[in-house]
């Protein structure tokens, strides 16, 4: 009877639309239950299929540019009113745009930390929270084939601390990413790395600290990547893992 | 994106990041590049136009999608495709089979997507266009029944049975491979 009330809900428990305490409740169910365990791995399979199958059609770079075009064009406005006008406005739009770049390039990177340390919390916590588990680099490199625009190397972890767990798919406004998980004396740490060009400018700028992050991060760009490395072990042992990585690449 | 500071200017801002997966769900629901790269036009312009009317704080990706499909099913081809589908059999909800591993499952796991890009073409456009909603774009149920204007409980039934659907369409895919 159990299960029959667990199998009811099973869609809706892998589409996340549970409540927290019931999603508990099933996570439990389904690590001692054989046929609801396999009917959950089944119906995710199906998920992915369908996701991987679903993403099937991609616009043209032209078509993107007349669009991009179109939409650009239609905020601008005349200037026609009389030089005094055209001129006050210019003063306030240079202040203005001095004002918001600044504020642009800072609210833009803390946000981008912010999300990394989400993604970093939310992965965790997950009760899967690897697509591929693997200890071997060889192994896990490959596996991003196909799945992001890019190809990135790993580190040789030998006589280190670290050791990898898995890997998984992620996004970061809405831009495909690879994120690995170490491990570090029970220390558990994400490196998550991006295309350069799909992030915001201003990532490097030393005058602006990661805003209230309650983790030890570290970010750079090498080749083209953006590359974070987080967690809450200590910042010298983030900066020796990235250092590894700046070393492989 | 902070959708409460709304100028019209940051309509580039919040519409182009959807640009992609909006072109895609519109080749799905089209079927021709050609229709898609129109709908997709139409439905910009319709945002722009209405820009004014949506809600800062509300969800900008829910009112785009909702803008699309429609300007889809007004279209001569959703016209069509809605004319010759029944949309909604709201019926009983018959229990879902058990899927454990099974020579189906092993080969979706080992195919290359072609063949559930086959099953989901099959699909009643109401089955496919929930699916996709998702699956794909990952909605939450409640943005879903805002973007299809159908309460939570119909998102629901209707999810089951696009799944099942789903399933008896590659079972079929299934057959014919191995014939």
């Amino acid at each position: 009877m159990v299960c029959e009330s667990w199998k009811a809900k099973l869609d809706n428990c892998l589409d996340g639309e549970l409540p927290e305490e019931e999603m508990r409740g099933f996570d439990a169910h389904v690590r001692n239950c054989p046929s609801c365990s396999a009917d959950a791995l089944a119906r995710v399979q199906m998920k992915r299929a369908i996701q991987v199958a679903g993403k099937r059609y991609a616009p043209s770079a032209e078509f993107r540019k007349r669009m991009q075009q179109k939409i650009a064009a239609k905020p601008q406005r005349s200037f026609g009113l009389g030089w005094t006008l055209a001129a006050a406005a210019a003063v306030i739009l240079v202040v203005g745009t001095l004002t918001s770049a600044y504020l642009g390039t800072r609210s833009g990177r803390d946000q981008v930390f912010s999300e990394i340390a989400d993604l970093h919390v939310a992965t965790l916590a997950s009760s899967s929270p690897v697509d591929v588990i693997s200890t071997d680099r060889h192994t896990v490199k490959p596996w991003f084939q196909g799945k992001i625009p890019f190809a990135f190397n790993l580190p040789e972890l030998q006589n280190t601390e670290f050791s990898l767990l898995g890997a998984r798919m992620t996004y970061l406004d809405q831009t495909p990413g690879a994120h690995l998980i170490y491990d570090m004396r029970k220390h558990h740490i994400s490196v998550f790395v991006f295309q350069e060009r799909s992030l915001p400018a201003g990532l490097d700028d030393n005058s602006l600290s990661p805003k209230q992050l309650p983790f030890n991060l570290e970010t750079w760009s090498q080749g083209g990547l953006r590359y974070f490395v987080i967690g809450d072990a200590s910042a010298a042992d983030i900066d020796s893992l990235a250092k590894l990585f700046k070393a492989a690449s | 994106m902070p959708e409460e500071s709304l100028p019209s200017e940051s309509f580039e801002q919040l519409a182009m990041p959807h640009f992609e997966r909006l072109y895609n769900f519109a080749c799905w629901l089209t079927h021709d590049r050609q229709e898609a790269e129109d709908l997709v036009q139409e439905t910009y312009a319709k945002a722009l136009k209405g820009f004014s009317s949506f809600q800062p704080g509300t969800n900008f990706r829910a009112w785009i999608y909702k803008i699309l499909r429609n300007a889809f099913l007004t279209s001569r081809t959703g016209l069509k495709a809605t004319a010759t589908v029944p949309l909604d059999l709201e019926g009983e909800e018959e229990a879902l089979p058990v899927v454990k591993e099974t020579p189906e499952s092993i080969l979706l796991q080992r195919s290359d997507g072609q063949i559930v890009q086959q099953a989901l073409e099959q699909l009643p456009i109401a089955y496919r266009e929930i699916l996709l909603l998702c699956e794909v774009e990952e909605m939450s149920y409640q943005e879903i029944s805002a973007t299809l204007a159908i309460p939570m409980g119909t998102v629901m039934s209707r999810l089951s049975r696009a799944r099942k659907a789903l399933r008896g369409g590659l079972q079929q895919q299934f057959a014919k491979r191995m014939n």
